[in-house]
């Protein structure tokens, strides 16, 4: 046991060697871009990276030089101090994406009071794909991360996988993030949607994302249990396809190895079909199957009753994953691209509606015997709304994308408005969820600091989103109608000023619906801040009262049974 | 049932279910991508389509570096009433030469795939530094500070180097001459008067056609190329390239 | 799975699949019936759909993707829609265009047609220059009122509108420069300054008089060609009346001062290329009835 545990632990400080000598590696490039920059955008994201990284490498030795003998990896022990760090970095981000997202709202709205001629680099074309990223991939993002480290050790009864790794994996995503949003500030993007980032921040979170998937499997691997559990596929076909897609739509070639600028391979249609692949799919893998497979363990977990049916797992589980990459072209709908495309995109979304109605009936139906919950626990509602939104964003999907009603929707704000039911109700939502069931889990809490500021989360952000969703459809159904409304004499009515004039006041109630979906989120976030620190109702856990009926020690793993 | 028993080799191996995934989320990008490279009724047959001259590949970056696509999108849909407000819809030729493409998604501002020369420079100008002092309604952000700064093209021989790596047709005078043409473009009268010539000659000869290359002071400002000059010219050449008294609709591979 | 132990969920009585994950078990309930229905005519209508629109592309180096049974095109038929709109307007298009003014003013109908022509197209062509209703902008001529620059009947309205004005590329163009007196050295600044003053006080405004004095000699020696003795402006050149309340380019003795040093100059677009013919009359009709025609 002892050498065993021995030979372990060495193994899994040369994972302490191994990221450090990656990390300096990097750093040395980073110097040197720096040192050779073409322009300024370049040398301020070389310092910004070398300022972050060095922190992180001088971190990891002063962390390591206090190691005498105590074993950080400890195989007997979950790694559940990353997942805290993950239950953070999803706050912070998430209200960080919110509030831009609030301020670009703000902007449509009040373009006289919100714009500044003398900071151009705060104006509107810069801060939304600083929204879109901070709230997909910094909030989404960290919360994939946090749940997917957790579930996965849970489920496979085994601690992480690859020592230092997992924590190369988090703090590289960090790095990836902030080198992404102060890219954005200074004017540096690729101009593709969810893709925006330079060339050597692609690069970067290559790198990043191939170490997540070799964490991820290893830890399958090394599993005690015989069988990988379902939402451990789902984690599974979020971190490869993620990885296909991101490769595959960021190939371009730097114009300098030290500048910041690149010129994306493929060209007009072919980039426009390759970008809304990877679009598409950024919905359908890091918004859908990410966090189904955080569904799939939180709401049988949390409501204690099993999964409604394995068989509808598998079924979904790969009809979704095979239906939805087809689906790409309903973002191109009668543009230049060839119309057989644009056929096969409609009718494989059409086909996706039930395999996505798949893990709304496996996730809702799961709950049959604990219906009761849905009144007396206020997260396991937020879960469940979250499912009902996924049922009506993918029902509004498939309808969007009908050649007919795409013709209508396409470039409004329909569009918007069917974005934030997913992303407000759906991802939202299953996030907040999660967030709530981890933070006393992994401080080993009674309960919640207050389960009715719950309840205010939960009623102030739904009223909120009500209200971003149906001023959205409004303005959007009215300006493709105004778009296409003809006189009695055979004239476009409208000019399209008129059309930007007509959405004024929906867009005042989609800023407070935002507001007030911001406003939730910070409620929540105080909420878990006091539960961390164990006031109110979130006393020390004991053992035996465990409200959450875990067989074992929580961060202890338990013999095999 | 079979399937349900079978499904458990994947549930025990790791690397079989990772195989699994990755074969059946590589079938649909392949079927889609990869016979748009090679179906030749792609891209329809056209005349005039040249590469963008260095100004107006210049000005096209600082249109992505604002963001403008997250607002306007470049591509007339074929439906009645887009072709009556914005003109002939989009062709996939026309953009061609676009790494990466700039169709948009959302129309929070007007279409511009056609805008070019729909307006005067000057308006262009006024427009983008105070959107709200022509168009009231607007809710467009201002722009004045393109303006003040001046436009830096040290590198942009290797931008069209680049550019050609993947598969722009520059020609190695149109390379070697990138920056005379800028001044030719933005300052024909003076600083650029040398290169006038050659622009022309060069970017016309690629097109087939003459009238494609238009060289002023975009900007108001005849003593400075700023990045406005070269935001503007990019903007008045947008979709004026391709020759529509020549082209074939009733073609069957430009049918779609 | 038969090597696994089953067991049996106490409250559905529905069989496990007989593992469990960190206490998470699974049900083996079959599958929905209604889903699967509904998934299958989905099926069923994509691959309808697929054998009436083009769908399959083609293997390299075999022709073409699958065409379809309906044949469908969206660029043929959009030709047809905008053909079919074009045909329900041309009868009138075309009396529009024979017509004169007092033919338009007396039939109410194609009056009527024109201007709903006319105010359709400029909301997206003029509006965005001329403000909404014509009501201009600073350095973009009001249309609603009745100070022209150079021509306010309807003939000369719409002769504006096809060739423009200083429009590089028309031969025909309304064609008149302001010499940039400042810039290109042909009077100093302070000759300039002097300018402005006269300027203001043809204006009828406050100004400085000993200035104003020196400026009126120089105006009648470079000016006054243009603008007329007294600035009373020439239309057949297209330079403005100065002694009027109406200013294109802003009445602060900064800007009249930019203008004779810089001049400005400026373009309208000849919309000849962009819209037809009848547009172009409806256009003319349109504006000439927004306030000041003549
Ligand atoms: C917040 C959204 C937004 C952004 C960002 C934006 N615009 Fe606009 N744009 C508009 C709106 C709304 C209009 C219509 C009202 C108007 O003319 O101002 C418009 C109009 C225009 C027009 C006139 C088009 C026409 O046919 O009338 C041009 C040209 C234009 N924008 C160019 C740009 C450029 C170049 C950028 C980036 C540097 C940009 N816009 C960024 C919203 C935006
Ligand atoms: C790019 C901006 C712009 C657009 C678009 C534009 N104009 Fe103009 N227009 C001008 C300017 C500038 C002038 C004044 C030129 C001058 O200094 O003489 C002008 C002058 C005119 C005049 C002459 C006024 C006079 O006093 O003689 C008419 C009539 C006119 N415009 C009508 C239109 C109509 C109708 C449209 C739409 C089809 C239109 N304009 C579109 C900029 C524009
Ligand atoms: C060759 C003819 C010509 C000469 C000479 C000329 N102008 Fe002009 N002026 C014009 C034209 C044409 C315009 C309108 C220009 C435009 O629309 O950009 C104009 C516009 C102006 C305006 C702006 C009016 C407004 O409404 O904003 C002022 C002020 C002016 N001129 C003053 C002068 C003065 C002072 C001189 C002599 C130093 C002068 N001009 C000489 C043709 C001339
Ligand atoms: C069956 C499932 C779905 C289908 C078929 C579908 C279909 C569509 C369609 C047709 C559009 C509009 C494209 C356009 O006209 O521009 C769209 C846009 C979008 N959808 Fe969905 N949707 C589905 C589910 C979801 C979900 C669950 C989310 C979010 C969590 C989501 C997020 C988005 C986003 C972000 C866009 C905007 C893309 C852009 O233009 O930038 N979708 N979707
Ligand atoms: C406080 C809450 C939020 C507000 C006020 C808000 C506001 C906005 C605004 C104003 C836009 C630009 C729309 C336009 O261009 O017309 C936008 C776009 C977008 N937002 Fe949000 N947002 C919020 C939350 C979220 C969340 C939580 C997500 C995802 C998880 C999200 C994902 C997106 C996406 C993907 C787009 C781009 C849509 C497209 O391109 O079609 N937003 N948001
Ligand atoms: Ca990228
Ligand atoms: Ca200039
Ligand atoms: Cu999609």
């Amino acid at each position: 046991m002892t050498t065993n545990q021995l030979s372990v632990r060495t193994g899994n400080n040369s994972s302490i060697i191994g990221v450090s000598a990656v990390l300096g590696i990097f750093l040395l490039f980073a110097l040197l871009m720096m040192a050779f920059a073409k322009d300024a955008g370049m040398g301020t994201q070389a310092l910004t990276f070398l300022v972050l990284g060095g922190g992180l490498f001088i971190g990891i030795g002063m962390w390591a030089g206090s190691l005498i003998d105590r074993d950080p990896f400890d195989e007997s022990r979950y790694e559940d101090t990353l997942v805290k760090f993950g239950v953070a970095a999803s706050m912070f981000w998430g209200l960080a994406g919110l509030l831009v997202g609030v301020i670009i709202a703000l902007q449509l709205t009040w373009p006289s009071v919100f714009y500044f001629p003398e900071f151009g680099w705060t104006n509107f074309g810069r801060l939304r794909p600083l929204h879109t990223s901070a709230v997909i991939f910094a909030f989404g993002g960290n919360v994939l991360l946090a749940t997917s480290f957790y579930v996965v050790q849970r489920t496979c009864r085994t601690r992480l996988a690859g020592g230092m790794w997992p924590w190369f994996v988090f703090w590289g995503y960090q790095i990836f993030i902030f080198l992404a949003a102060t890219g954005y500030l200074l004017g540096i993007t690729q101009s593709k949607e969810y893709a925006e980032p330079e060339w050597y921040v692609d690069l970067w979170l290559t790198l990043v994302w191939v170490v997540y998937l070799l964490v991820f499997l290893g830890t399958l691997w090394k599993r005690k249990e015989p069988h990988i559990y379902v939402a451990n596929w789902f984690y599974l076909s979020f971190i490869v396809t993620i990885a296909m897609l991101h490769i595959v739509n960021n190939l371009s070639i730097p114009v300098s190895l030290t500048g910041s600028k690149s010129v994306q391979v493929f060209a007009g249609v072919q980039d426009a079909m390759t970008q809304w692949w990877y679009g598409h799919n950024a919905v359908g893998f890091f918004l859908t199957t990410g966090f189904l497979a955080i569904m799939y363990y939180f709401i049988p977990k949390r409501v204690n009753r099993p999964v409604y049916s394995y068989r509808l797992s598998i079924v979904h589980f790969w009809s979704l994953i095979f239906i939805y990459i087809w689906a790409g072209p309903h973002h191109l709908h009668y543009t230049a691209l060839p119309q057989w495309a644009q056929t096969l995109g409609m009718t494989f979304s059409i086909m996706l509606w039930m395999p996505s109605w798949g893990g709304m009936i496996n996730g809702v139906m799961t709950l049959s015997g604990a219906w009761d919950k849905l009144r007396t626990d206020p997260v396991v509602r937020m879960m469940v709304v979250s499912l009902a939104f996924y049922g009506m964003s993918t029902f509004e999907g498939p309808l969007m994308s009908v050649r007919a009603v795409n013709s209508l929707s396409h470039y409004t704000e329909w569009g918007i408005g069917h974005v934030h039911s997913g992303a407000l109700g759906w991802v939202g939502y299953i996030s907040f969820g999660a967030l709530y069931c981890l933070v006393p889990w992994l401080y080993k809490r009674k309960g919640l600091f207050s389960k009715s500021l719950v309840e205010w989360h939960f009623w102030i952000s739904t009223i909120g989103i009500i209200f971003y969703m149906v001023s959205m459809w409004f303005a959007g159904i009215m300006e493709g109608l105004m778009w296409r409304a003809y006189n009695e004499y055979g004239f476009l009515e409208y000019s399209f000023v008129e059309t930007v004039e007509a959405k004024h006041i929906s867009y005042i109630i989609r800023m407070l619906g935002g507001l007030l979906y911001f406003s939730g989120a910070a409620i929540m976030a105080y909420n878990l801040i006091r539960t961390a620190l164990g006031h109110g109702e979130a006393t020390e856990l004991e053992t035996a009262t465990d409200p959450y009926a875990k067989p074992e020690p929580r961060a202890a793993l338990a013999p095999a049974e | 049932m079979g399937l349900m028993n079978n499904h458990g080799i994947l549930e025990r191996h790791s690397i079989l279910l990772t195989i699994g995934i990755l074969v059946v989320v590589s079938i649909g990008g392949i079927i889609q991508m990869a016979p748009l490279m090679y179906m030749d009724n792609t891209i329809e047959k056209v005349d005039g389509m040249r590469p963008y001259t260095p100004l107006e590949l210049a000005g096209r970056d600082i249109y992505i570096r604002e963001g403008c696509y997250v607002c306007h999108s470049q591509m007339v849909r074929p439906l009645r009433d887009e072709v009556e407000r914005y003109g002939h819809y989009s062709l996939a030729a026309e953009s061609m030469y676009d790494h990466p493409f700039q169709w948009g998604s959302k129309r929070t501002g007007p279409d511009l795939a056609r805008v070019g020369g729909k307006y005067s420079a000057e308006w262009q100008v006024d427009h983008l530094i105070d959107p709200r002092a022509l168009v009231p309604e607007s809710v467009m952000p201002p722009y004045a500070f393109l303006m003040d700064k001046k436009l830096k093209y040290d590198g942009i021989e290797d931008r069209l180097r680049t550019e050609r790596l993947v598969g722009v047709p520059y020609t190695d005078e149109m390379i070697a001459n990138a920056k005379g043409h800028i001044l030719a473009q933005a300052d024909p009268d003076n600083r650029g008067f040398d290169y006038y010539d050659s622009l022309v000659a060069e970017y016309e000869a690629a097109a087939g056609r003459e009238g494609t290359v238009e060289l002023r002071d975009w900007d108001g400002n005849p003593n400075e190329i700023t990045e406005m000059d070269a935001l503007v010219a990019y903007l008045q050449m947008t979709g004026t390239l391709v020759d529509f008294t020549t082209y074939e609709a009733d073609d069957l591979s430009n049918r779609r | 799975m038969t090597d696994e132990r089953r067991d049996i969920d106490d409250h559905s009585g529905i069989e496990t699949t007989g593992h469990s994950w960190d206490g998470i078990k699974e049900l083996n309930n079959p599958l929905p019936r209604w889903w699967l229905y509904i998934w299958y005519a989905t099926i069923a209508w994509a691959i309808v759909y697929m054998i009436f629109m083009p769908a399959l592309p083609a293997l390299p180096g075999l022709g073409t993707n699958t065409t379809g049974l309906r044949n469908h095109s969206d660029r043929d038929l959009v030709a047809v829609a905008v053909a079919d709109l074009k045909a329900a307007r041309v009868d009138q298009s075309a009396t529009l265009l024979e017509a004169s003014l007092e033919e338009i003013e007396t039939d109410r109908n194609l009056q009527q047609f024109a201007l709903a022509m006319g105010e359709s197209l400029f909301g997206d062509n003029c509006a965005t220059c001329h403000g909404a209703g014509g009501r201009g902008a600073v350095g973009y001529p009001s249309l609603a009122d009745d100070v022209w620059l150079w021509d306010g009947t309807l003939d000369g309205i719409e002769f504006t509108l096809r060739h423009g004005i200083r429009h590089d590329g028309d031969d025909e163009t309304r064609f008149s420069i302001m010499p940039a007196f400042g810039r290109d050295g042909l009077l100093n600044a302070a000759e300039v300054g002097a300018l402005s003053q006269h300027v203001l006080m043809l204006a009828g405004r406050e100004a400085d008089v000993e200035e104003a004095k020196i400026g009126a000699g120089l105006f009648s020696i470079h000016c006054a060609t243009c603008h007329g003795d007294m600035g009373q402006g020439d239309r057949t050149q297209g330079a403005p009346n100065l002694t009027d309340t109406e200013w294109l380019y802003g009445d602060s003795e900064g800007e009249i001062y930019a203008t004779i040093y810089n001049a400005r100059n400026s373009h309208m677009p000849a919309w000849q290329d962009r819209l037809d013919d009848a547009s172009i009359k409806a256009l003319a009709v349109y504006v000439h009835t927004l306030g000041g025609g003549e």
